[in-house]
């Protein structure tokens, strides 16, 4: 246990709390007690006649196969984001951790993305990728694949998977730099003598050295990936074509901001939250545990 | 927030400063969603409005796009704090209807202006789009457009095409369409922004074809979609079969399409007489025509219906408000204002009067792209079926048709299957809109 700090007084504690608790309160218990109390009413948009239902929107909402899409739709692009952005984020960290000459710009300019507002990353990754006028994809139809993303739904999910991927390769490589360099180099440089080559040293030492980390990062891109990133599927797809790129979180703004259909967005906010909660906690119980900070 | 803070302590600090002088000038605020050059002329409306009298002045706030000025509005009155006056587009109108408690007549408040309200000086087809079945006017047209044809003249010209006869019937334009893509002028013949308004619900009332029963949706909320009939089967197999070998080419759900055929990619573009503005920005070599129509259908072609977006009146305003508004509604009714906002921006002008003196000082031989939507609107007394499309909760309803059209389209179902499931999924919809 942590030595705990005792006040003599009995209100300064509270006092110096108060602010906290008070933007706690306002800014995120209101907002979901509403949310929680709106997901038993059927209203119309204006609030004008509205009924108490009770979980009528739950039954409705875990009933829709539109639902059901949306959660698989969320499950692929968690993963694949998480994934790609990891991936390429520890490439680029190991590559990163070799470079001898200019290693601050090169680490600085590896940052700058993470500055990107999600909006626009996707619209620069929109235009990189627009069928008609986007370099990248001139060059995709130059090779002979055919790419179109306002139709299938999978180019449309490689775009935001890219898209969202790119924006958070600069936070993990921060991550995986750090975590890279907390590895003793005596270890490396035992094996290389022992004759192991690079590829061996890096999946039996590097790699495995680097697991809280990669824990860490998992669930850090995984929350990142199921809320942050909103703008992005909002700027470059708008959550079509079809349903394909139609996330949880996209579903509830369109459901409740274009639709006006108040109690069932409401209904499928309560559930993210309890997703959110659920996520919260295991970061808690196990990841705050096994990583090593410094 | 800041500059709403300061202007409203501004505010306040005027009317005590008038009050005393016995000139207390009452504010009127206008949400709408208008950019660019649309946005200028809102602001110089609302100027002029402003500087010809002194008792009323309207504040303009852009509130972002037609969607979001629609949403801010419902968020707004749930917060007790509406404005007093907003644009809402056309989908909007069903979800504005269906709160009447809500809404003032605009009916009511013209004729709280002092002079009795004549609802026969404003064009028949858009007014009864704005009105309550039961002839209620309920909102005033503000901006109001129809789709029409564009083309490429230059394209046809390669294509070996007449670029001063353009496709009249669909089948015209498919072959005009292939011609185009085959002799290589140009890499796609034929797109279309807004599908939903274009190919379904003005195709709909075009070709005298039902779109849902209820008139629509006009003369009732309960509505059954009918949008899966043999004649729109054809037109969106047709759409699909062009879409295989990109013949067709999709741009998205609204206005994208436009960049398809402004960067030369497609010859031929289907969009709202509204996106004349950018066409002439481009400096493209274009031509207009009507909106193409099914041959061989009987009634075709009736009449095409208007979109675009209408001033909404909010209730429990004051007296003296409403005074104002109508004053205002007033003000924009007048014909030199309206002759001039047709010339000017595109849109269709609200009142008789408008269009005869437009027709009268020559302007439409120099620009017939302003009068197509005009005659295609007015030239057939409207039927059940082409009095406009009316749903409590439209643009829902354009998202699920939206997304089976993407999905065919895309060529994982035919035009049938797509239809089919549309009229399937925005039924449900649309009864649990209805709270059913």
């Amino acid at each position: 246990m942590s030595p705990r700090v005792v006040f003599p007084n009995k209100v300064l504690p509270y006092l110096l709390v108060a602010p906290q608790l008070a933007i706690t309160l306002i800014f995120f218990y209101w907002p979901a007690s509403q949310a929680v109390y709106q997901s038993t009413l059927r209203e119309d948009p204006f609030g004008l006649n509205s009924k108490f239902v009770w979980f009528d929107n739950f039954k409705r909402v875990l009933s829709d196969p539109g639902y059901l899409n949306s959660l698989q739709v969320t499950a692929i692009f968690s993963v694949s984001t998480a994934f790609v952005s990891m991936a390429v984020a520890l490439l680029l960290a190991v590559m990163a951790d070799k470079v001898i000459k200019g290693r601050g710009l090169y680490r600085t300019l590896m940052i700058w993305p993470y500055a990107v507002a999600p909006a626009i990353a996707g619209m620069l990754w929109l235009f990189l990728f627009n069928p008609s006028i986007g370099s990248l994809a001139i060059g995709l139809r130059s090779l002979g694949i055919s790419w179109d993303p306002l139709l299938n739904g999978t180019d449309a999910m490689i775009l935001v998977v890219s898209a969202a991927a790119w924006k958070q390769i600069s936070y993990n490589f921060l991550f995986f730099v750090a975590g890279l360099q907390a590895i003793p180099k005596a270890l490396i440089e035992a094996a290389a003598i022992d004759g192991a080559r690079e590829t061996k040293r890096f999946w039996t030492i590097v790699f495995p050295l680097l697991a809280p980390t990669t824990f860490f990062l998992l669930v850090v891109n995984t929350v990142y990936a199921l809320f942050d990133t909103f703008g992005i599927i909002h700027a470059v797809t708008g959550g079509g074509p079809g349903r394909s790129t139609e996330t949880l979180v996209y579903k509830v703004y369109s459901d409740g901001a274009l639709n006006q259909l108040m109690g069932v967005s409401a209904a499928q906010s309560v559930i993210l939250m309890v997703i959110v909660i659920a996520l919260t906690a295991v970061q808690f119980r196990y990841v705050e545990r096994k990583v090593h900070y410094g | 927030m800041k500059a709403y803070g300061v202007a409203a302590g501004l505010a306040a600090t005027a009317s005590l400063f008038y009050s005393t002088s016995a000139f207390a000038v009452t504010e009127i605020s206008w949400w709408h969603a208008m950019t660019g050059a649309n946005n200028e002329v809102v602001e110089t409306l609302s100027k002029e409005f402003n500087e010809s009298q002194s008792e009323y002045k309207v504040v303009p706030v852009f509130k972002g796009t037609y969607p979001e000025a629609l949403n801010a509005g419902i968020a707004a009155f749930r917060a007790k704090q509406a404005p007093d006056i907003i644009q809402v587009f056309d989908a909007g109108t069903g979800v504005m209807m269906g709160a009447e408690e809500a809404m003032k007549p605009v009916a009511d408040i013209l004729s709280m202006g002092g002079k009795p309200f004549d609802k026969s000086q404003y064009l028949a087809g858009i007014v009864s789009y704005y009105s309550k079945p039961d002839g209620t006017m309920l909102s005033f047209p503000y901006n109001s457009s129809s789709p029409i044809l564009y083309y490429n003249k230059d394209v046809f010209q390669k294509a070996g095409l007449d670029a001063e006869n353009p496709p009249k019937t669909w089948a015209e334009v498919w072959d005009a369409a292939k011609k185009i893509k085959t002799s290589g002028a140009a890499n796609c013949g034929f797109t279309s922004t807004w599908l939903t308004w274009i190919q379904t619900e003005n195709f709909a009332a075009w070709n005298n074809q039902q779109y849902g029963t209820n008139e629509n949706g006009i003369g009732g909320t309960d509505v059954e979609l009918k949008v899966n009939s043999p004649v729109f089967v054809k037109h969106f197999q047709d759409l699909a079969d062009l879409a295989k070998d990109g013949t067709f080419k999709y741009g998205g759900r609204t206005s994208e399409a436009k960049q398809l055929f402004l960067s030369g990619e497609c010859g031929i573009m289907t969009e709202s007489s509204g996106g004349l503005g950018d066409v002439v920005k481009s400096g493209m070599n274009y031509g207009t025509g009507s909106l193409p129509y099914e041959q061989g259908v009987e009634g075709a072609p009736q009449n095409t219906i208007p979109g675009g977006a209408s001033l909404w009146v909010f209730a429990g305003k004051s007296d003296e408000q409403y005074k104002g508004i109508a004053a205002f509604f007033e003000f924009l009714s007048q014909t030199k204002i309206q002759s001039r906002l047709h010339q000017v921006s595109g849109y269709l002008p609200v009142t008789l009067a408008a269009y005869e003196d437009t027709k009268a000082s020559g302007f439409y031989e120099k620009n017939p792209a302003r009068e197509i939507p005009i005659k295609q609107m007015m030239g057939k007394a409207p039927t059940e079926n082409s009095k406009g499309v009316r749903l409590v909760n439209l643009p829902q309803v354009r998202d699920i048709m939206n997304e089976e059209f993407e999905k065919m389209l895309a060529g994982q179902q035919t035009a049938q299957q797509a239809l089919d499931s549309a009229v399937e999924r925005g039924n449900k919809a649309i009864q649990e809109a209805l709270g059913n």
